[in-house]
């Protein structure tokens, strides 16, 4: 259960090698989580996560996950939600794909939009089914400022991204007063390992920042949270940008 | 019955949770809901007063016990009424009031239910010498895990389980429990202003201080410097008849008819008025209002014992992210810790309004009851105050190195092993809810909370 500051004592990870994820899991449990799952594809980076996070004095547990086997994961999640309450889902998965291959290969702009959205939607109902059985619990959604406004550079991610973000805030509309809440977090460019050495962007962020706003987010039993916060203001100015204009933008 | 799918928080509007609220008028559907119920549970639920999660049931079925508010009997020559659990404190002083007689032990507010108030084993202000509820309860019927009533009686290991068991063991339905005679519906209230923490501990404790049965004190917990712990402490005894004017006292009990409450309810206040400059100017004006030294005051018996409720949803006060409320007891001897939290508290400049010291006398046998000998301090607060959650773990920390113990019918953010190690009748209380009720028939989300 959680307590009366939004602290969950149970997390599943769906995505459990996200480093968002991984910085979220390692606060919590400094607050008050003592049991994780971490669901992904096995490999030796979910084991490692594993590994760490239960130096941190959490019971974790791994399960096999697939985004792109939607098929599954009724089974898959279904299992995890019958060891016991899970009082935050929270859904990091997703891939950014390369913007110019995807472009000549559009099977691999097909598998960005198959994880991120509709690998999600599957996933989403799945966990937000369990959740209203159980009366509480926090459906955390990883979005993207890049879901906001499409833009030259990443409109492929973007549009998966946009898909998920509209999803996740119906979903909340119709879990409202199930006690189920669904949190839409809209980071800005998250600086990863993965993406060490590029140019810095404006109003990116980092896992941590993003890790300490979901945190927050869960306190306030907020709706949407903006990370960093600017981004709310920003965005709601770009978004009604005339396209002329956002095109000749350097974004 | 009315059936409706409602979340459901405790007063401090923290955490809420969904259930499935049935709202019994008879014992039949009170059964008929226990047996009928689904995998998660059912739990009873009185009017909500609990701060925290102790009356809520997450996916589950809850008992709104509100609708079995019968006054079975009530016998004016031994002193004894039985009453069903839905029957609110505050009706049923109003019915004893016009008839010379009153509740053995009164807690803070009168909105709660009798089945509540058993099921948190409730104390007064007059703990020392009349100890806690359970003391004065005759016998319970209990709906259990079965769909079964069972006849409660004291002295019985299901009774300690049940008195501050929090509806963990069944569903209170009705309780028998000797009352005490008054002979005015009015209490004679002294008032005396304390300087700081010490004067107000001896105070409390000095000479002849125990001639007035009840005594509580608020303290002033944004005072700093020397002045850290200042209060008011008010003591209070039922007035004799003699202190009325002769015709009043021949009407005194004449009315036999009860008014109804007319009190508004309903959001009548904007919310998150409470920060804390607001806080400390209204602590200022209520310390320097208070009188000196002022005694034979006369005031109502709900104007002294339940002051609080004429402020309806005083929660709201405390903004969207609800309050939090903080009660602990230490020791006697303990005062070195008492200390410690009112400093650190007082050093946090957390705007607390609300804050309350009594004494306990000896303990009850209630295997989760709260009451130990010693000092109570409870403390409301706002949950969005930042880093309340690790400031409070560290007063458990505190608290819990004194022997003491932190309020579970009260809590809303304990962590499990701190309930455990506070509380030493745990055990066998999980023992007895093993053996009595295998499948897990009553849960709450406290008890999912605190693996109680």
């Amino acid at each position: 259960m959680k307590d009366a500051f939004g602290a969950p004592q149970s997390l599943l990870v769906l995505g459990g090698t996200s480093e968002i994820a991984l910085a979220t899991a390692r606060r919590l449990i400094a607050l008050r989580t003592r049991r994780v799952w971490l669901a992904g594809r096995p490999s030796p980076a979910l084991d490692a996560a594993a590994v760490e996070l239960r130096d941190r004095g959490a019971d974790v547990r791994t399960v096999a996950f697939d985004a792109l086997d939607p098929g599954a994961h009724e089974e898959v999640l279904g299992k995890v939600f019958a060891e016991g309450d899970i009082d935050v889902v929270l859904m990091a998965f997703g891939i950014a794909g390369d913007q110019a291959r995807d472009e000549e290969e559009p099977l691999a702009a097909v598998r960005v939009a198959q994880t991120n959205y509709t690998g999600a939607v599957s996933a989403g109902l799945v966990c937000a089914g369990a959740l209203q059985a159980q009366g509480h619990g926090s459906l955390v959604v990883l979005s993207s400022v890049a879901g906001e406004r499409a833009r030259r550079a990443d409109f492929i991610y973007g549009s998966s991204k946009a898909g998920l973000d509209t999803f996740a805030q119906g979903l909340g509309d119709a879990l409202q007063g199930t006690g189920v809440q669904v949190m839409v977090v809209r980071p800005g460019p998250v600086r990863t390992r993965a993406l060490a050495g590029r140019p810095e962007q404006p109003l990116s962020t980092t896992p941590e920042a993003v890790a300490g706003a979901i945190v927050t987010g869960l306190r306030r039993r907020s709706e949407t949270v903006w990370v960093p916060g600017s981004l709310r203001v920003v965005m709601s100015a770009l978004r009604h940008a005339p396209r002329p204009l956002f095109r000749r933008l350097p974004l | 019955m009315s059936v409706d799918t409602v979340s459901l928080t405790g007063w401090g509007r923290t955490a809420p949770t969904t259930a499935v609220r049935f709202r019994p008028r008879t014992y039949e559907e009170a059964a008929a809901v226990v047996r009928g119920r689904g995998p998660r549970g059912a739990l009873a639920r009185g009017l909500g007063r609990a701060p925290g999660d102790a009356a809520q049931n997450a996916g589950g079925s809850v008992l709104d016990m509100t609708g079995l508010d019968r006054v079975r009997a009530l016998d004016e020559e031994a002193a004894t009424v039985r009453c069903d659990a839905g029957v609110t404190l505050d009706r049923l002083l109003r019915i004893l009031l016009s008839r010379g007689l009153f509740l053995p032990v009164v807690p803070g507010t009168g909105r709660i239910t009798v089945g509540g108030a058993i099921g948190s084993d409730v104390h007064g202000q007059d703990h020392p010498g009349a100890g806690s509820l359970a003391r004065h309860v005759d016998a319970l019927e209990l709906l259990t895990a079965d769909g079964e009533v069972r006849t409660v009686t004291p002295g019985t290991a299901l009774f300690d389980a049940t008195t501050g068991g929090l509806g963990l063991t069944g569903v209170i339905l009705s309780a028998a429990l000797r009352l005490k005679r008054v002979t005015t519906p009015l209490v004679s209230v002294s008032t005396e202003r304390a300087t700081d923490l010490d004067d107000l501990l001896a105070r409390f404790t000095a000479a002849g201080s125990d001639r007035s049965p009840y005594a509580s004190a608020w303290i002033d917990l944004l005072a700093r410097g020397r002045a850290t712990g200042r209060g008011v402490l008010t003591r209070g005894e039922h007035a004799p008849s003699s202190v009325l004017p002769a015709h009043a006292r021949r009407t005194m009990r004449a009315p036999r008819t009860v008014e109804p409450d007319r009190r508004p309810t309903g959001p009548l206040l904007p919310g998150g008025l409470l920060g804390r400059t607001a806080t400390a100017l209204l602590n200022e004006v209520r310390y320097r209002s208070a009188p000196r030294a002022r005694t034979g005051e006369l005031r109502t018996t709900a104007a002294f014992f339940h002051a609080s409720d004429a402020l309806p949803d005083a929660n709201r006060l405390y903004g969207r992210a609800g309050l939090v409320r903080y009660r602990f007891t230490v020791g006697y001897g303990q005062e070195e810790t008492l200390h410690r939290v009112v400093r650190r508290i007082s050093a946090r400049r957390c705007p607390a309004f609300r804050a309350e010291l009594q004494r306990f006398g000896a303990a009850g046998a209630g295997l989760l009851s709260f009451p130990a000998p010693g000092w109570t301090l409870a403390v409301d607060l706002p949950a969005a105050l930042p880093g309340l959650a690790r400031f409070l773990d560290g007063l458990d920390d505190e608290v819990a190195a004194a022997g003491g113990r932190v309020c579970l019918a009260q809590d809303a953010r304990m962590r499990p092993e701190t309930a455990a190690a506070m509380y030493p009748g745990l055990g066998a209380f999980r023992e007895l809810r093993a053996e009595l009720d295998p499948t897990g028939a009553f849960r709450s989300d406290l008890a999912r909370r605190l693996a109680l």
